[in-house]
């Protein structure tokens, strides 16, 4: 199709100003969004400065009218020679995987158990996985913080019960910072394992019985398999908020609790080192997208075969 | 089902659903609790109201509460504007020119780390200042823009699910019948989707309403939002006027959508009503 | 046809490198009941859309009533359609529904009103009015589509698959209802379908249409009788097909060898084809006569053996395999009650008017 007969396809079957439709968020998301990570990008090479914005210029007119390009690649090797911000990497993929793995662990059978529970009940227990989304966020994570303080409910009880004689140090460490997380990506994990199960034949299920399958040898070969597509949905979108996660380790995790959101917080607002800041996002990101493509191969690889 | 199975789903929806409520019930409790140690129960005094008399005494609390309310309500109109756009031409232009780089660009926003973004965007809102002299500081205006950046791509996946399901005959039939595109979009496709839309809109809000830190990237000194002010407060320690502001605010939201989820399910019993009364009829 | 009301020329469109419709043109004269028959990716729809003004034509032009309409919106053409899903507007009621096209023309509420009332009369809704689709059943729905298109007297109804959601019964009694209404209105239709009984109980003519293109135009009879194509004779209706070479042609009759019939077909009519060549015999089931004694005509007679019986009520369809191993359909119609059927493995004798076979070349 040329683009005049599309043209005139157009102007007859959409608004008139069917070209606006598409110009106008397109332009906003190449401003807003686009626009800003070339400037991350650009900065990410400069050269940290005392001034505001604390950046040295980077594209340079020099006396004789040439565009000088100062590009440091100082940032980088500054961010991969320090073993603080590989560990704040290693530690926040440690604690997005762990985190996401309890979180299937435990969404997995609820999903399972609200998909199967009688219609009337489904619909109000998909309400009460949902309801939390609505409700702060940084309230939530908040509420843990009476919950696991040395003289909360938790260690009350664990004393009560005679476990334990003095209460535990639960805040500021590794342990509150993955209750955290479970806690507030546990509906990101339930929703998609809910739909996956949800549209599962159960005749498949009476099938492989018929056919002489254990329960567990059913859930194993044909429930699991045919629900991995809601096992990876549910994993992506809890792993990769959780990798990039500020709140959460900066209320409940410890001083050593380094993870990489919190480490470009801390130079941007701490250290007022946009380069660096701008450098960890930028690897942020390609560990990101890399993972993202990687993901999608894999899935691709799957469905070829 | 098989007891073993049925024994590990039923304790894990009851530790699941204990898990998601209990911190919230108790924070509810503890609100109501007259000891300034939050979490040591005064039994003498309590219950008290005492913390919700605190917040609405709080001016700075109040200001910023009306400040977020504000924003969220900007960026839920205009996140709900430009994603429907969006979803239109992503649904409705099969063929243009950087279809796929479009298709990026509006589900990015969603899996970026927020600190990634926050960053960006403070970076672009310097650039600008600097360059053409707008945005003039940051404040409510660049907190606004962010977050309709951000929202937007959930108002996209929301809108463009339901234009996927709706007939595109109606719409046919409409401009069949004599109206013009734009009379179409209006009175046919507009209402067809503005239950899609209303729900773009209460989550572009939550989610502004709700964040953190893209806001504080984009923040100025004299604009501080409820959340800012709330994690102010939280870092240093748990306070009992939280305690009772998040009270109400679970309140608030659980009654909004049990309402909602109550409604549909009646909108729901109706329409198989009406389907058996049409059934019955024959012919 | 002396004045041709809608005219198409040239028509092609393609989807990129995808051709759906070929250079086709027609003329329907007013007042006809024009089908498209056809199986599914033959382009009619394709070609109903070019004549509602949702596709544009990649080349040729569209004439309705002596006006080039080629390049006019929908919403400005004097033409309207009723959907195959019906697409009734869901968050309005019947009388809204109907109401829409005048809307659009900015009519008074009067107007509009009566117009409203009059057309749900025709189309036997009266009370409906207030309801929504989604409390109409598939019959309701169907009439609130039709009168929702031709209230606005269109010169032109286009009719998208128009009974394809009913069920069987249903249909049949529609089929009649929408010929009167047709018939009471003047209206010219053209109908898309790809259920030859419906094209044959509605059209006034029909186009066979295969592959973008229309091979062949005529009346349900002509298209029966007649067909002009292998393809139209084995689409429409059941048919024995046969391979055979031209053996005589003269002006009153001719003879075609069927080697898989084992015989020579005799035909009562020239075929002015030239000698010796391939070409297909095809004969409609029902028009072979079945006998257990010899028939007394001379030419068009064959033996075999019963294959198969298959009692249908009205009529009965066996299956006879000739001494050359081919099978040949035979219906032959139930007449009597307690008829005596040829039974299985039964030799009969088989035969057929000279007029029955039908020579095509392509």
């Amino acid at each position: 199709m040329n683009l005049a007969s599309l043209k005139r396809a157009a102007q007859r079957l959409l608004p008139s100003g069917g070209w606006y439709v598409i110009a106008i968020p397109y332009l906003w998301l190449l401003l807003f969004f686009l626009i800003p990570f070339l400037i991350v990008l650009k900065i990410s090479f400069a050269n940290i400065a005392l001034a505001m914005p604390p950046v040295e210029p980077v594209f340079v007119w020099t006396q004789e009218q040439i565009l000088q390009i100062r590009l440091h690649f100082s940032n980088f090797g500054f961010v991969f020679g320090d073993s603080l911000y590989i560990e704040a990497f290693l530690t926040s993929v440690r604690i997005a995987g762990v985190s996401t793995l309890l979180a299937l662990l435990l969404g997995y059978p609820m999903a399972y158990g609200i998909a199967r529970a009688p219609s009337g009940w489904r619909n109000v227990l998909f309400l009460l996985v949902v309801l939390p989304f609505f409700t702060s966020f940084l309230l939530r994570v908040y509420a843990w913080l009476g919950l696991l303080g040395r003289s909360g409910p938790l260690n009350g009880l664990l004393l009560h019960l005679g476990l334990i004689h003095e209460p535990l140090q639960l805040l500021q460490t590794d342990f509150a910072v993955y209750v955290g997380m479970v806690y507030s990506y546990l509906p990101f994990m339930i929703l998609p394992l809910y739909s996956a199960i949800e549209k599962l034949d159960l005749n498949l299920l009476e099938a492989a019985a018929d056919l002489g399958c254990r329960p567990a040898q059913v859930f194993f070969k044909i429930t699991l398999p045919l629900t991995k597509e809601g096992i990876f949905a549910g994993c992506l979108l809890v792993f990769i908020p959780a990798v990039g996660e500020y709140v959460i380790p900066a209320l409940l995790g410890g001083p050593d609790t380094l993870m990489i959101g919190r480490v470009v917080w801390d130079e941007f607002f701490a250290n007022r080192d946009w380069p660096v800041a701008s450098a960890l996002a930028i690897v942020l990101l390609v560990l990101l997208a890399g993972l993202v493509l990687l993901l999608q191969r894999i899935q691709a690889r799957e469905e070829a075969t | 089902m098989n007891e073993r199975r049925s024994l590990v789903v039923l304790s894990a929806m009851v530790f699941g659903f204990a898990f998601l409520y209990l911190p919230i019930l108790a924070m509810m409790v503890y609100s109501f609790n007259a000891s300034r140690l939050v979490t040591v129960w005064d039994s003498v005094n309590s219950p008290t109201i005492a913390w919700y008399r605190e917040l609405f005494d709080n001016t700075a609390l109040l200001d910023a509460a009306r400040l977020s309310f504000q924003i969220a309500t900007t960026n839920a109109t205009g996140a709900v504007i430009l994603g429907t756009l969006a979803a239109y031409a992503l649904d409705r232009y099969r063929l243009f020119k950087g279809r796929g780089a479009f298709n990026v660009l509006t589900t990015a926003p969603m899996v970026l780390p927020e600190v990634i973004t926050g960053l960006s965007l403070l970076l672009l809102f310097v650039a600008l200042e600097q360059t053409v002299g707008w945005p003039r500081g940051r404040g409510a205006v660049t907190i606004t823009i962010a977050h309709i950046t951000f929202s937007m791509a959930y108002v996209i996946v929301i809108v463009k699910a339901r234009l996927a399901t709706v007939d595109r005959s109606i719409e046919e039939a409409a401009l069949d019948l004599g109206a013009r595109p734009w009379k179409v979009f209006a009175v046919i496709t507009l209402p067809l989707i503005a239950s899609a839309i209303a729900s773009g809109w209460v989550l572009a809000f939550i989610l502004s309403w709700d964040d953190l830190v893209i806001t504080s990237f984009v923040s100025g000194p004299s604009s501080t939002t409820l959340p800012q002010l709330v994690f102010s407060k939280v870092r240093l320690g748990i306070s009992p006027d939280i305690n009772a502001l998040a009270t109400i605010l679970v309140l608030l939201v659980t009654t909004c959508v049990a309402s909602a989820g109550i409604y549909m399910v009646r909108a729901e019993r109706r329409r198989l009503r009406d389907a058996q009364m049409a059934f019955e009829d024959g012919v | 046809m002396s004045e041709a009301y809608i005219r198409l020329e040239q028509l092609t469109k393609r989807f990129g490198e995808f051709v759906a419709v070929r250079q086709v043109s027609l003329e329907i004269a007013k007042g006809e009941v024009f089908c498209l028959l056809g199986g599914s990716g033959c382009g009619k729809t394709t070609l109903l859309r070019m004549l509602a003004g949702f596709e544009t034509p990649s080349e040729g032009r569209v004439w309705i009533d002596g006006v080039d309409v080629t390049d006019v919106p929908p919403y400005e053409r004097p033409v309207n359609m009723m959907f195959q899903s019906y697409a009734l507007f869901p968050h309005m009621t019947v009388e809204q529904n109907v109401a829409f096209g005048l809307r659009q023309d900015g009519l008074g509420r009067a107007v509009i009103a009566e117009q409203v009332r009059d057309m749900l009369a025709l189309v036997q809704l009266e009370g409906y009015g207030k309801r929504k689709p989604h409390q109409l059943s598939g019959g309701q729905k169907q009439r609130v589509a039709l009168a929702r298109a031709l209230v606005k007297r269109p010169k032109l109804l286009l009719l998208d698959e128009p009974l394809g959601a009913l069920d069987k019964k249903l249909r049949e009694q529609t089929q009649f209802e929408l010929v009167k209404l047709q018939e009471k209105l003047g209206v010219t239709f053209v109908i898309v379908t790809h259920d030859q009984e419906e094209a044959m109980t509605l059209a006034t003519r029909i186009g066979v249409m295969r592959g973008g293109e229309i091979l062949q135009v005529g009346t349900p009879t002509d298209i029966y009788e007649f067909p002009n194509s292998r393809f139209v004779a084995d689409f429409i209706g059941s048919v024995n097909m046969m391979a055979g070479r031209l053996s005589v042609d003269e002006a009153d009759h001719a003879r075609i060898d069927c080697p898989e019939l084992g015989a020579t077909v005799y035909i009562d009519h020239g075929v002015s084809g030239p000698p010796d060549s391939s070409v297909s015999v095809a004969i409609r089931p029902e028009k072979i006569q079945l006998s257990t004694e010899r028939p007394s005509q001379k030419d068009n007679v064959i033996s075999g053996v019963i294959a198969g019986v298959a009692y249908l009520g009205g009529a009965t369809r066996y299956l006879v395999r000739l001494p050359t191993g081919f099978l040949l359909k035979v219906t032959e119609p139930n007449v009597l009650r307690h008829e005596a059927h040829f039974q299985k493995d039964e030799a009969v004798w088989l035969c057929w008017h000279g007029s029955a076979p039908v020579v095509v070349t392509r």
